[in-house]
């Protein structure tokens, strides 16, 4: 057996953690950055520095080294690869091995891979792009209180995405009148309303009248129209003690469904906040406030796949996922990639799309894709074509600007939703038929052939700032 | 105002209601896809008053394997006319998924 002996000082990284000859475990964690290093930093010291520093090393050898198996508990980089089209740059692959995390705390994992590293003088920038959770790990996690298979149970829908639609303006409605939009929403066609995110408690609007009055809005809704309604009434507050108060409440008041900022919030709320509600049969939808501080920036931060695998673990049977087509930043083919590790079992490795590994979740509930953000009707068809039916279409100013007000908006969009879907069990392709589909439905909808004619001209054209290393420029 | 339209309340059935009622031959589009996928098509009443709940009356039992649309079509037939004034649904249930992969209301009563 080696002895190894006491010896002070300052050692290379590389001589611990660089192990290219390592096979990973089917039980490490594995995780891969997009490294840029200092100039004069090779990959190698580079790649072990990043392995040390968010797993057991520190910058200098200590004694208390010794007391311990380190070379059970380092994390290991195994392998560096090019980036395509950017050649300061370089991919470098982390092994961990299982027992450096507590079980079910995507709080520990990430205080860990994401922690003192990011700051590391040695690196000029540095991106989580994936991880790999093993199966071993996954299980050990709560997960969504319900998925989306229990929630389509629950809400009687089927067959289709569900469409909701954030009550705008987005600040200063008094709860009577913010209630008075969401039955307006929820009559016209909609299956679910929502708080904006910024919506917790204000001196405008309290919370508990925002849910008296909404809740009055969604049993008249349900009564009228013979369908099942919800609104996500953020419980996002500034203390957990106050976010399970405001859960219980709407418990209490019959609401079938909540929301959390997951990371304005946090992941210990969130997972607490998830468990409460597997617990008590309440659905919870997932907003993303301040996803696009990490996630935006090509070289550094943390790439969005990670933050949505970090939600499955934690917790949410809803997420925003970005809409391709609307407003805000999203690649189309990395979306798929990420809509995917949402919603489905079983995921392969699909550089194409963004994703460098296969990830099992074992019978973990999937997560509905929320799709938001200045959407309107004529996105429909490329919207259903891009999530499928495992998907919820929030239309804000696309429902609540209708000329006619919010109940023909969301009549318009419940056509133009319901006409796509059939059309498409047809066999017809619905993007490229898009406006046949649609305009055929209007004869038979005035709400609809008036909000196509609304916002026929709106347009977000602008290039993706952070696109997909999939090929050399 | 004079352009604007008041908006008018009425039923709803959940997936399609939102559309007119299918001709024979939009449904049987529909019934098409649900074998294509793979589904178990299946039929389902009830009286108006009663739709609102989860279960529906069963007409028989779901068609376990069934391929054939005029089948499929034959026997949401027959469960209308035995059944005058009740809605009838037509399920394509998903055993992957353990969910209903497509279900709408085919007769509205």
């Amino acid at each position: 057996m080696a002895v190894k002996t006491y010896s002070a000082g300052v050692k290379d990284y590389r001589q611990t953690y660089w192990t290219p000859e390592y096979t990973p475990r089917d039980t490490d964690i594995l995780a891969v950055f997009k490294v840029t290093p200092q100039p004069g930093v090779d990959r190698e010291e580079a790649a072990a520095a990043v392995a040390a520093e968010s797993s057991t090393g520190t910058w200098t050898t200590v004694w208390t080294d010794l007391l311990t198996d380190l070379d059970y508990y380092k994390g290991r980089a195994y392998k560096i690869e090019d980036v395509p089209g950017d050649d300061e740059c370089f991919y470098a692959f982390i092994a961990y091995p299982i027992d450096l995390f507590e079980e079910g705390s995507v709080v520990n994992v990430f205080t860990s891979l994401v922690g003192n590293v990011f700051g590391f003088k040695a690196v000029r920038t540095l991106r989580l792009e994936d991880v790999r959770f093993p199966i071993a790990y996954v299980k050990t996690c709560g997960g969504p209180p319900h998925g989306i298979q229990v929630e389509r149970d629950v809400m009687n829908k089927y067959g289709r995405p569900l469409l909701g639609c954030t009550i705008k303006p987005k600040l200063g409605l008094s709860a009577k009148n913010y209630g008075r939009a969401v039955y307006e929403c929820l009559r016209g066609g909609l299956d679910f309303t929502k708080d904006d995110e910024n919506v917790n408690s204000q001196p405008f609007m309290r919370w508990r009248q925002r849910f008296d009055f909404v809740m009055e809005a969604i049993e008249k809704a349900e009564a009228e129209t013979g369908e099942r309604k919800g609104h996500y009434l953020n419980v996002t507050a500034p203390t957990p003690e106050e976010m399970y108060k405001r859960a219980e409440y709407a418990k209490e008041i019959g609401a079938p469904i909540i929301m959390h900022d997951y990371i304005t919030g946090g992941f210990c709320a969130n997972t607490g906040l998830a468990n409460w509600c597997r617990d008590n049969g309440m659905l919870l939808h997932i907003h993303r406030a301040m996803h696009a501080v990490m996630d935006r920036h090509p070289r550094h931060g943390i790439h969005f796949r990670v933050l949505a695998k970090i939600l499955r673990l934690s917790g949410g049977d809803h997420l925003h996922t970005g809409t391709v087509v609307g407003k805000l930043e999203g690649d189309r083919d990395a979306t798929l990639g990420w809509i995917d590790l949402l919603r489905d079992d079983y995921i392969k490795e699909d550089r194409s799309r963004g994703i460098f590994f296969d990830q099992d979740w074992g019978s973990m509930p999937g997560v509905f894709a929320v799709a938001s953000g200045g959407i309107h009707v004529w996105h429909m068809p490329a919207l259903l074509s891009i999530f499928g039916d495992d998907a919820v279409f929030q239309f804000g100013g696309g429902t609540l600007g209708h000329p006619w007000g919010n109940a023909a908006g969301a009549t318009a969009n419940r056509v133009a939703l319901e006409a796509c879907v059939q059309a498409r069990n047809e066999g017809r392709e619905t993007e490229k038929e898009g406006k046949e589909i649609l305009t055929a439905a209007a004869q038979h909808s005035p709400e609809l052939k008036v909000a196509m004619e609304t916002w026929k001209e709106i347009k977000f054209e602008f290039d993706t700032v952070d696109k997909l290393d999939v090929q050399h420029r | 105002m004079s352009d604007i339209q008041s908006f008018k309340q009425s039923q709803k059935y959940e997936t399609f209601s939102y559309l007119p009622e299918m001709s024979p031959e939009q449904v049987r589009k529909q019934v098409e896809y649900i074998i294509e996928q793979g589904w178990n098509p299946a039929v389902e009443h009830s009286e108006p008053e009663n739709a609102f709940g989860h279960y529906w009356y069963m007409w028989k039992l779901p068609m376990f394997g069934e391929q054939s649309v005029d089948t499929v079509l034959a026997e949401v037939e027959a469960c209308r006319q035995e059944n005058p004034g009740h809605m009838v649904r037509l399920i394509g249930y998903d055993n992957f998924a353990q969910s209903q992969g497509l279900a709408f209301v085919v007769h509205r009563s």
